[in-house]
């Protein structure tokens, strides 16, 4: 026991607990909050920023408008309803087709207008945000996921998670949804989370559940290897967001859209610590050596260039 | 900085309990542990005479300064007597008086005490020192005596209380010379006329001298008679003298009861007047001597005590002080061992819930309730309720779920189930509800764990909040309250890793492909 953790020390694991302290209390501002938490709000900033985020089809804010929903997303195959607040990925709906009177989830299954609805007032009352407050539902665009992807993901849209450490990339993964996820793309529900080297953009390990995988538990297809399209320009994109909240511990969580190009889905203000064991290793080395690098540029692209600098340095050792 | 601030902070608290607590322990001799028992010694004196068929007044001496004793509580049981309490400077007399009084009388006096604890048996009275004593004039062959001795003593001594042992010690000698025997005058030494003689003896050589008059504290002795005993002033304090031996001291158990040659007893419309003494012993709870005990030295701490607090309010606190205790394992179980619960401090409601049901029965109450909650959401979910009013229906039924358990519980003649009204119901609504959508979105599994998980460490809480040495301790060193704040500020600033974190990142380090970079 004590031999491992004296491993993890060596190996810089970062755990909730130093998270909490010694990077989330002294770089988060709680005030900012707002800003990440509520996805209406991530959003406009978004686009005030010109940064490139799904379309937004409607928001409903009442019991009364539910029913609305429908005039929103009229003429549209398919759509996505998220709580503004919502955490964790909880309370996604994916509709991806239209059928008759019916629309049909991610999954096959489907369901009435009357089901969304309530689906619609649940999100409404609070059922998945933080802390139980009453919510927004957001109706939006349905990511198409870039075919790169196809063969490594379950249903959902596989995500791109870059950890930005004061405006600096710090370390990312792939985010792989599988049929433990629900097509979910969260690493807690069943996810696959797959390292991605910072310089190539090229995924490097995986994992799941916690352990050290190699495959893709329902297809079979290797993990590793796995080139990311336009790595430098979504480094420049998750440096950039830190600009639309100030925090100095940020989760990005972007798409790469078949049609739309890199997209940014959501900011996270407390962003997890398996991405380490994505990554197969820990956190702490990076943050000091930005840390050790401050003053930081104010430029995102000069800041993409710390990171850069920073592991370039480690391969030339 | 901010290290050192909380450090400093954390030890100013834990000192300031500790030295809070040190008071109480030694000062008011709080016991550590609960259950102990400490004896408490009941005196009864009784006095007979028979009267003369006309008014009667008794003047009975009791006991005022105990000295190594405290005394919680005295008795008079005196029918068809008047009794008035005089306290003098000097001594404390009940006087009991009657208009006519016809055959053998029969009074007693009863008081219990406890030794004192050691703080506050200092003495610290007798600002002035007594005068000495005129030397007396005496007759021979007396006065030739009586110089031989003391001068042949002035010799061998160096201070007034080794001059009186000296003294003791050759008039007590057990082959006498002439002018000791003179001396003796073939007294009793156990009398207290020898102690008399040796005050008048003393008194030769001007030094301060009185009787004191005790009970002997030995178990069911009966029938004692009071021991007299000789006290010296050396110009600072008193100190006792065992008349036959010249030993310094007090006997042990040795209550004093009357000061100085006056009669303990005055009779007047009697005759025969008797007092005798009997002494008993019996164990009480420590808890109940200290505090009678902190009430009659009347010392400041026994205001921090809350038995000063109405009972309801002393049984409210009982449960309030164990919730601190609670929160600390929640706090452990969350930071250090890294366990989710649903809901921070859901475990505590349940655990306090758990002290009115009982164990068993409130496992089996909290399993009942979430299943049959659980269900009704499930069901509900099928209705397309909104959250508000679904969360309502969820509370109804929990309360009708309790409503029937209690009244089935009430026909089989069980009165377990009247005690869960206490069960915190909208902590359990809102438990139902979490699991719900835990259950949804991550599955049953997922969702048990977690209930199951939060009931483990409800179970844990609910063990650490009942036990009897810390219920204890919190009721009489509520100041145990700032340790626990001190330790909550320790494990606020905790950053190493959760022990669950171990398992977690052990890939990280075991894997054999473990890159410590990029």
């Amino acid at each position: 026991m004590l031999g491992r953790i004296r491993k993890l020390i060596a190996a810089g694991v970062v755990g909730l607990n130093n998270r909490n302290r010694g990077y989330i209390a002294p770089h988060n501002p709680r005030k900012l909050y707002a800003r990440v938490d509520d996805k209406v709000e991530t959003k406009r900033l978004a686009i005030g920023a010109g940064i490139a985020v799904p379309e937004l089809y409607g928001l409903i804010y009442s019991v009364r408008e539910a029913k609305d929903f429908a005039g929103m997303v009229d003429g549209r195959r398919d759509f996505v309803v998220k709580p503004a607040r919502g955490s964790g990925g909880k309370g996604i709906l994916v509709i991806t087709d239209r059928r008759r009177d019916m629309y049909i989830k991610g999954d096959g299954h489907a369901l009435t207008a009357a089901e969304v609805e309530h689906h619609i007032q649940n999100v409404l009352g609070g059922v998945y945000s933080l802390g139980g407050h009453p919510d927004q539902a957001i109706i939006e665009y349905r990511v198409k996921f870039d075919p790169v992807f196809e063969q490594v993901s379950y249903r959902g849209v596989p995500d791109i998670r870059v950890l930005v450490y004061r405006g600096v990339p710090a370390m990312a993964m792939l985010r792989l949804p599988t049929r433990a996820s629900d097509g979910r793309a969260n690493l807690h529900q069943g996810a696959v989370g797959c390292g991605i080297d910072m310089l190539s953009g090229v995924t490097t390990l995986a994992v799941c559940k916690n352990r050290r995988i190699a495959e893709h538990p329902d297809f079979g297809t290797a993990l590793g290897g796995l080139a990311i399209p336009g790595w430098q320009e979504l480094l420049l994109l998750a440096a950039r967001c830190q600009e639309l909240a100030p925090l100095g511990y940020l989760g990005v969580d972007m798409v790469l859209d078949a049609n739309l190009g890199p997209l940014v889905l959501e900011l996270n203000a407390r962003p997890g610590l398996a991405i380490q064991i994505a990554n197969g290793r820990g956190l702490r080395g990076t943050l000091n050596a930005i840390d050790a690098a401050a003053p930081l540029p104010s430029e995102p692209g000069a800041r993409v260039g710390v990171l850069r600098g920073f592991f370039e340095s480690l391969l030339a050792h | 900085m901010k290290k050192l601030h909380a450090t400093t902070l954390a030890l100013c608290l834990c000192a300031a309990a500790l030295a809070l607590a040190y008071a109480k322990i030694t000062t008011l001799g709080l016991p550590l542990l609960p259950g102990q028992l400490e004896p408490v010694w009941s005196i009864e004196a009784k006095v007979e005479f028979d009267a003369a068929r006309r008014a009667a007044v008794i003047d009975f001496d009791i006991p005022d300064r105990l000295g190594d004793f405290v005394r919680l509580d005295e008795y008079f049981i005196s029918r068809d007597y008047g009794l008035n309490v005089v306290t003098t400077n000097r001594d404390r007399r009940a006087e009991w008086s009657t208009r006519r009084a016809q055959g053998s009388q029969r009074l007693y006096y009863r008081i219990e005490v406890v030794p004192q604890t050691a703080d506050e048996s200092a003495d610290t009275a007798r600002a002035r020192p007594p005068k000495a004593p005129a030397q007396p004039i005496y007759q021979e062959p007396l006065a030739s005596a009586i110089q031989d001795v003391l001068g042949d003593v002035r010799a061998e001594s160096a201070n007034v209380f080794t001059f009186v042992s000296q003294t003791l010690v050759k008039l007590n000698a057990p082959s006498p010379d002439g002018n000791v025997l003179v001396i003796r005058d073939n007294l009793d030494t156990d009398s207290e006329a020898w102690v008399e003689r040796l005050i008048y003896v003393l008194a030769g050589a001007r030094i301060t001298a009185r009787m004191v008059r005790g009970v002997m504290l030995e178990d069911r002795s009966a029938n004692q008679r009071l021991t007299p005993w000789l006290e010296i002033h050396n110009g600072e304090r008193w100190a006792g003298f065992d008349p036959r031996t010249g030993n310094r001291g007090y006997p042990e158990n040795f209550l004093r009861w009357s000061v100085g040659s006056d009669p303990v007893l005055k009779l007047e419309g009697g005759r025969n007047a008797n007092v005798s003494f009997a002494v008993s012993r019996y164990a009480q709870s420590l808890t109940t001597v200290a505090r009678q005990r902190a009430e009659a030295n009347q010392s400041w701490l026994a205001n921090t005590l809350l038995f000063n607090l109405p009972v309801n309010t002393q049984n409210l606190y009982r449960v309030l002080l164990m919730v601190p205790l609670g929160a600390l394992v929640v706090a452990f179980v969350r930071t250090i061992i890294g366990l989710p619960t649903l809901g921070t401090f859901m475990p505590i409601l349940v655990a306090i819930a758990f002290r009115e049901t009982e164990l068993a029965w409130g496992i089996g109450l909290f399993v009942l309730i979430t299943a049959c909650g659980l269900s009704l959401r499930f069901y509900l979910e099928r209705l397309q309720l909104l959250l508000v009013p679904r969360l309502a229906s969820v509370l109804t039924l929990v309360i009708l779920i309790m409503l029937v358990i209690s009244l089935l519980s009430s026909q089989l003649g069980i009165d377990k189930g009247f005690s869960i009204a206490l069960f915190p119901i909208v902590i359990l609504t809102m438990v139902i509800e979490h699991m719900s959508v835990i259950w949804e979105e991550s599955g049953p599994a997922a969702a048990i764990k977690e209930g199951t998980g939060s009931l483990i460490v409800a179970i844990l809480g609910y063990l650490v909040m009942k036990d009897e040495y810390l219920t204890h301790v919190m009721f009489l060193f509520p100041e145990t309250l700032l340790v626990l704040l001190a330790v909550f500020i320790v494990m606020g600033r905790y950053t190493g890793y959760r022990l669950t974190e171990v398992w977690r990142f052990k890939d990280i380090v075991e894997d054999g492909s473990a890159r410590p970079h990029s």
